[in-house]
């Protein structure tokens, strides 16, 4: 039954909101970058809440001009204008008066959404009944999906795609480097305009799917996820758009075949889930791998500490060293070196003072500098140079009489 | 207008109005000032799962779970925005983004899958509050103020948003000297021996409460404009911290009786027949406030940059 829905075999609804919303995580990932990487995900939450009076607007008027009310084009047509205004509010309030960009966010989303309210209460007065379903950009509404909105979705999904390809570079330097992008000509400011408008277009085609709250998550989550997995910009905008049209695509999957699991709520959940994933599993940055790197850490530290203590015939008190000691077939439980122990140990001490010398030659400077007390001296000098040190250290000697 | 129309239905989710809003503006001074204004965007989003479990908990709707259920949700969603920043090394806005709007659509979801629909718990009411329904039935006129059994009527949101709102000032009033050191200098606070750190916490439940009593009240809408454009308005009128405090007070009232009057009386002002929202209402007249404050405040542009 699933497997029904994630290939489209459930019927026509179920296709168009699959297909439609797949583009959709598509185009949020891939513009949730830029947004990411310029450390502004949240003005997204400032957009997607800005459109709210500009729905009610539109209706109003399409109304007023005699229209059908509800006509997708015209009420996101109205979405995007008031969201813009919005955007120009955070960015006037930002830069004109001392507020910081939180708080002009804050307000901008704050003000305009109370304001849409005020809109939807008195469009509620203006004609009884005509104003059901306007609720639904709130939250979303895929059930009465047509073609035309599935049209609308994917033209305008596909356009912004085409807009990141164009600007992704400009995009990325202005991301790592605004002065540098500032200095090779790229105008900052109106750059930082494209990119939010490139996520206003998103929230505005999102709106019908998962609604003005949770279109935010489709922009913030699918790039923290792709961030875990990559250090390359190119390959962490395909990777969010994959982890972004995967999570719309099985969260619309189950919303087809479950009852009562509205569709923004599930792919909002499902993407969660797969951030979830990648924090704890990702290669490098993953809470796995850095635990594991930890405890390789603490392994050596605790090894070297050990084979230094045997070799100058110390009592070793930390039990997890004397476990590892003996582990390795170092030490015996007691703390007693065993005979390939005491060559380890004297090894190390010997390694010891090759360092302390190589630190105190200014001939050495950047070998010392690589000096961390676990690094083995064999990766950083060549033979000859340890052998060098070695004549300097000289070997074991009788007393003098 | 007369005592015996003002006094029941329009004297207390006035009042109601009032004390919120500024119940959410004090702390919100110092969420503004510590660049942490957008907690107040997330946890009224979070309040939501958080009523939604206690209600699927308890199966009844009654305040004191509510709201326990709320703070819980607060706390939860404060731990784990900084379980996510500090395990994936992620900034703070992008982890606060990700955290309220899967907590938000957890919420939503439980409430779609459960059965509340003979309850009266979703997700506008959520949004916009109740604040016209929140009438004062035993009041005959402005003498029931004095009159013991028609003041035990009152609704108990009144006393619910007094408490909260007593609570946010004694919290100010004890930790006023902390509070201001670790906002303005973090590192000096620490060497004076100030735990900056748990203050900062304390200050996120103090909002938390504030917002969770509000939100009981008025919804989340008011919750975010009031922590927000009061606060950020009153920044733009001073460089003095308690001058600062008394302003975002004056707005965050002006703006729950302006926006709560024009929304009842507004639109019959100019004939239409019904009110708008009073929720929505408060927040637009806090924006505008903060549109003319930003646009003439003596101190709107930053301390040193050139006038424009």
């Amino acid at each position: 039954m699933f497997w029904n829905a994630l290939t489209l075999q459930l019927g026509y609804n179920a296709t168009l909101v699959t297909i439609g919303a797949t583009l959709l995580g598509i185009a949020a990932g891939v513009t949730g970058t830029f947004l990411y990487l310029r450390k502004r995900a949240l003005v997204s939450d400032a957009i997607s809440h800005a459109t709210l009076p500009g729905v009610g607007i539109a209706f109003m008027l399409m109304v007023l001009l005699g229209g059908d009310g509800r006509a997708l084009p015209g009420l996101l047509l109205g979405a995007a204008v008031s969201s813009w205004v919005g955007l120009l509010c955070v960015s006037w309030l930002t830069q004109r008066t001392r507020l910081s960009e939180d708080a002009a966010i804050g307000a901008v989303l704050s003000v305009f959404f109370g304001f849409g309210i005020v809109l939807l209460t008195v469009i509620q007065t203006m004609g009884a009944g005509r104003a059901a379903g306007l609720e639904s950009f709130l939250l979303g509404a895929t059930a009465g999906m047509l073609f035309n909105d599935a049209l609308v979705i994917a033209g305008g999904g596909a356009l912004t795609l085409v807009a990141v390809l164009i600007l992704r570079r400009p995009m990325t330097l202005l991301a790592f480097d605004p002065e540098y992008a500032a200095a090779r000509g790229i105008n900052v400011g109106r750059m930082d305009l494209a990119i939010m408008a490139l996520a206003l277009a998103v929230t505005v085609i999102g709106l019908k799917i998962v609604g003005l709250i949770l279109i935010v998550a489709m922009l913030i989550i699918p790039p923290v996820t792709a961030r875990f997995w990559t250090e390359r910009t190119d390959h962490m905008v395909m990777i969010t758009g994959l982890c972004g049209g995967l999570a719309a695509w099985i969260g619309a999957g189950l919303s087809a075949v479950a009852p009562a699991m509205p569709t923004g709520p599930i792919i909002v959940l499902v993407s969660f889930g797969l951030f979830v994933a990648s924090l704890l599993l990702a290669p490098n940055r993953g809470v796995l791998a850095v635990y594991l790197r930890h405890v390789r850490f603490q392994r050596r530290v605790h090894l070297r500490q050990g084979l230094l203590a045997l070799a100058q015939g110390q009592p070793i008190y930390e039990a997890y060293t004397v476990r590892l000691l003996k582990q390795a077939g170092l030490a015996h439980a007691d703390g007693v070196p065993t005979e390939a122990g005491r060559a380890r140990a004297a090894k190390a001490l010997r390694d010891e003072k090759r360092w302390e010398l190589v630190r105190a030659d200014q001939a050495f400077e950047s070998a010392a500098a690589l000096y961390d007390g676990l690094r083995d001296i064999e990766t950083v000098l060549t033979g000859d140079q340890i052998s060098e040190i070695d004549q300097r250290i000289g070997g074991p000697q009788g007393v003098a009489s | 207008m007369s005592g015996e129309e003002f006094v029941p239905l329009s004297l207390t989710p006035m009042l109601i109005g009032v004390l919120a809003a500024v119940a959410c503006a004090l702390p919100g001074n110092f969420l503004v000032l510590r660049k942490q204004a957008l907690i107040g965007d997330a946890i009224s989003h979070v309040v939501l799962p958080g009523i939604v479990v206690a209600f699927l908990i308890t199966g009844v709707v009654a305040a004191a779970p509510m709201m326990l259920g709320a703070a819980g949700a607060a706390l939860v969603s404060v731990v784990m925005i900084e379980a996510i920043r500090r395990l994936g090394n992620i900034e703070p806005g992008a982890a606060m983004g990700l955290t309220f709007t899967t907590l938000f659509a957890a919420g939503v979801l439980l409430l779609e899958q459960s059965d509340t629909s003979s309850v009266h718990l979703d997700v506008e009411h959520a949004l916009y509050g109740n604040l016209e329904s929140l009438i004062w039935l035993d009041a005959i006129g402005w003498e029931s103020l004095l009159d013991p059994v028609a003041l035990a009527g009152l609704p108990p949101e009144l006393g619910r948003v007094v408490i909260a709102l007593l609570g946010v000032c004694a919290f100010l009033w004890l930790f006023w000297r902390p509070l201001v050191l670790s906002t303005f200098d973090e590192s000096f606070a620490q060497a004076m021996g100030i735990a900056t750190n748990r203050v900062g916490v304390a200050l996120v439940m103090v909002a938390a409460l504030a917002a969770v009593a509000a939100f009981d009240a008025v919804g989340s809408i008011i919750v975010i404009a009031m922590f927000i454009c009061p606060p950020a308005a009153a920044r733009l009128m001073t460089n003095r911290l308690e001058h600062q405090v008394g302003w975002s007070v004056v707005f965050a009232v002006l703006s729950a009786v302006f926006g709560y009057v024009f929304a009842g009386y507004g639109p019959l002002w100019l004939g239409f027949d019904n009110a708008v929202s009073a929720a929505g209402m408060i927040a637009t007249v806090s924006g505008i406030i903060l549109a003319i404050a930003a646009c003439f405040a003596p101190h709107r542009h930053r301390s040193g940059a050139p006038a424009v």
